[in-house]
């Protein structure tokens, strides 16, 4: 035992020193909070400078009607001015101009925003909303039914606002943000899938590395094969909560930072209506962005028992990781350099991407047959069952999945470890699955 | 008094018999040579011993007592393969594969220091290894050897990779481990070094082992019998008497003297030759020619074909 301690030790420091290691550590809570903040910060930014648009109607229909809105001003121009206004586009102070003619054979209007750099997503949305709106609105007028704007604006004023509420075991109500749950589904769902990829393959290499340059030799004349196999594997996973665990810390720290530079509400209606006119939303529906508050977000998240979702995440880590990284040091074993793996890491990564894609659309049916079985099967359930979790999983279920994680990793690395034995001493064979199957039978030492 | 002691070992790997019921001892604090062609057995033989694979039936005996964990401490193995983890750095390197032999941490520390500077080298101590040309890593490679003071010493084809300077200070390292009581296993096809380092040798050959005991007696088993005459001032009749009744070969003139290889018969001894030519030449020298181990090694191996 003493000796696998050592073994331990020393995979765990000379990863944890790499500067390679304190980069990602470091710089990925940071990339994600940028993340967050920047989006807000540019949309914030560019709502304070004015945009004024030259409108050219020639249909006559839309001038005086089109509105302004903070941020975008229109100017109504006389027709014949657009040659000078082109020639002159540049040295006007217009962001740009708005032509709109009738077009001689369909009848319909065209509508051009032309400009002398690149329009902004959010002002051709805007712009678009506004020409719609008023094509609306002389639509209307030409039913000649009396009182039809009023009937009509009276229909889209009427909202719904459905809370979403969870009853707990007292009877007592929690309010629960769908939106809440879904993303930290995902985010559970792609952490897991990233660490069994990325420390798998440390894994790998490390086992490689071993074998290339011959040390592994002198290492097991001092130690069991087994021993070096399980002293990597531990070592590499507690880096992997080391570096978890420093994220978590950090991303704490900048969301702390991140919910004092972004203002409250008062600047949240300028950011509702240019997200609600922006037609880049089709992931999550309009109606549900009306909702957005940030700091109604954090305290949802607060809400959700993060600790023991957190609890049940190591523990599938765990699972998952010690799952995968057998194969793992199985195929490092197996070849002779890192280049000859490719043919067996591709069967490992299969069901781990199977997997993430059953936990990526886990949230739209929890309970469904297939998220439930995916949350069994080893393989996947890492990522399926935390996709899962948000929703209130069955304690019974979670716990009977951690079973069969259990006792399938157990499985997996006394495989593993018969494998490894082998063929870290076995050079310049083909390695095929049979040669595979024939090492792991290969009974005593 | 045999350290180490093998009886009926073997081995089989899939369809390939790699000892066959091999039976030899290695006696206490000397120099063993583990001899053999290519594919013979000897790698299978060193990790039996190593305890990296075990045998299929037969027993081996360490200090009177069969092969058990406790040994592992007792034992340093170089292997012929070299290598060491590039990106760590040396000493630690040193320090970590000592812990695992056994060691304490302030132990290894201690000794490291010590062999750093009989070497030479604790500039070496905070390098990467991938930092150090091929020579100085074996170096090192040594020094773990042989760090946690093994009572007995695997090396397999230790000199290779060695330029002559560096040879000669392995050997000399090698032969005052044998007097402070260690006994050294010596693997290899370097016949002339084991000439000069072996005191017994085994031979192994398709898994069996052919030929045993000490180097002396084996080269006498093996001899033809030569013998090498150096002379001057013969008389009329010797060069007649050579030739007929020893077989006279390889006649070198030396210029002030003549040098032959001659042929004793089976009964006759050096002795005997020594009496009859005392009064037909001046002599020189005379001495009998042992064969070099690489023709007993040839003809040992022909001979089992």
């Amino acid at each position: 035992m003493n000796k696998i301690k050592l073994v331990i030790k020393r995979e765990y420091l000379t990863r944890v020193r790499k500067k390679s290691f304190l980069i990602m550590t470091f710089l990925s809570p940071l990339f994600f909070g940028l993340l967050m903040i920047v989006p807000t910060l540019i949309a914030l930014s560019s709502s304070s400078e004015e945009k004024l648009i030259a409108v050219i109607d020639e249909v006559g229909v839309y001038e005086q009607n089109l509105e302004n809105i903070a941020g975008i001003k229109f100017e109504f121009l006389e027709h014949n001015l657009e040659e000078e206004l082109r020639e002159n586009f540049s040295i006007t102070e217009y962001y740009a101009f708005l032509s709109i003619k009738k077009d001689t054979v369909s009848n319909e209007d065209i509508f051009r925003l032309i400009s002398d750099n690149q329009i902004v997503i959010d002002v051709r949305d805007y712009v678009k909303g506004e020409l719609r709106r008023v094509l609306i609105d002389k639509k209307l007028h030409s039913y000649e039914i009396e009182e039809l704007d009023k009937i009509v604006k009276e229909l889209s004023d009427v909202q719904v606002t459905l809370t979403t509420v969870k009853i707990d075991d007292l009877g007592g109500e929690k309010e629960s943000a769908v939106e809440i749950s879904m993303v930290i589904s995902m985010l559970f769902a792609f952490i897991s899938y990233f660490v069994i990829f990325i420390y798998g393959n440390q894994v790998m290499r490390g086992v490689s590395e071993e074998k290339s340059s011959r040390i592994v030799e002198v290492i097991i004349s001092s130690i069991k094969p087994f021993q070096l196999m399980m002293g990597k594997i531990v070592g590499i996973a507690l880096v992997a909560l080391t570096q978890f665990i420093l994220w978590i810390i950090l991303t704490f720290g900048i969301v702390t930072i991140a919910q004092s530079v972004i203002p409250s509400t008062f600047e949240q209606d300028k950011l509702v209506e240019m997200i609600e006119n922006s037609e880049a939303n089709d992931f999550v529906a309009e109606n549900e962005m009306s909702d957005f508050d940030f700091h109604q977000i954090l305290n949802s998240v607060k809400e959700q028992n993060i600790g023991q979702m957190l609890f049940i995440f190591i523990l599938y880590f765990i699972g998952g990781y010690f799952l995968y990284a057998s194969f793992f040091a199985a195929v490092g074993s197996a070849v002779d350099a890192e280049t000859d793996s490719q043919q067996f890491v591709l069967p490992i990564t299969i069901p781990v991407i199977i997997g993430l894609y059953i936990a990526m659309f886990a949230f739209k049916a929890p309970h469904s047959p297939l998220a439930v079985w995916a949350s069994m099967i080893p393989l996947t359930s890492p990522m399926v069952m935390l996709a899962r979790l948000p929703f209130d999983v069955p304690m019974w279920e979670i716990i009977v999945s951690l079973i069969i994680l259990a006792a399938s990793f157990i499985l997996s690395t006394w495989f593993a470890a018969r494998i490894y034995r082998t063929g870290i001493l076995m050079y310049g064979k083909k390695v095929t699955y049979k040669e595979l199957w024939r090492w792991f039978k290969y009974s005593r030492k | 008094m045999s350290f180490v002691e093998v009886k009926n070992v073997s081995k089989k790997y899939a369809n390939h018999l790699a000892l066959d019921k091999v039976n030899f001892s290695i006696p206490e604090n000397q120099i063993f040579g583990l001899l053999g062609p290519n594919g013979a057995g000897k790698t299978t033989f060193i990790r039996i011993l190593n305890q990296i694979t075990a045998a299929d039936s037969g027993k081996i005996l360490i200090n009177n007592e069969p092969l058990s964990p406790h040994h592992i401490s007792l034992i340093g193995y170089l292997p012929e393969e070299r290598g060491l983890y590039k990106k760590m750095k040396v000493g630690e390197q040193a320090i970590y594969l000592s812990q695992l032999k056994g060691l304490t941490k302030n132990d290894a520390l201690k000794k490291l220091k010590y062999w750093f500077e009989k070497f030479e080298i604790t500039t070496w101590w905070d390098k990467k290894v991938e930092e150090l040309s091929k020579g100085m890593q074996q170096k090192v490679q040594f020094i773990t050897t042989v760090l946690h003071e093994p009572k007995l010493l695997i090396l397999d084809e230790p000199f290779s990779g060695f330029d002559p300077i560096n040879a000669n200070h392995l050997k000399e390292e090698i032969l005052k481990l044998k007097s402070q009581g260690t006994t050294i296993i010596f693997s290899t096809h370097n016949m002339a070094s084991v000439e000069e380092l072996c005191d017994n040798i085994t031979l192994i050959n398709k898994g069996k082992s052919i030929l045993s005991g000490k180097v002396h007696d084996i080269r006498k088993e093996f001899s033809e019998n030569k013998v090498a005459l150096e002379y001057s001032n013969p008389s009329d009749n010797l060069s007649e008497l050579l030739n007929s009744k020893y077989n006279s070969t390889n006649v070198v003139e030396l210029g002030h003297s003549t040098q032959v290889e001659l042929t004793l018969g089976e009964k006759e001894t050096l002795n005997d030759l020594l009496q009859e030519v005392t009064s037909l030449c001046s002599i020189h020298s005379c001495n009998e020619i042992l064969p070099r181990m690489d023709d007993v090694f040839i003809k040992a191996v022909n001979q089992n074909k």
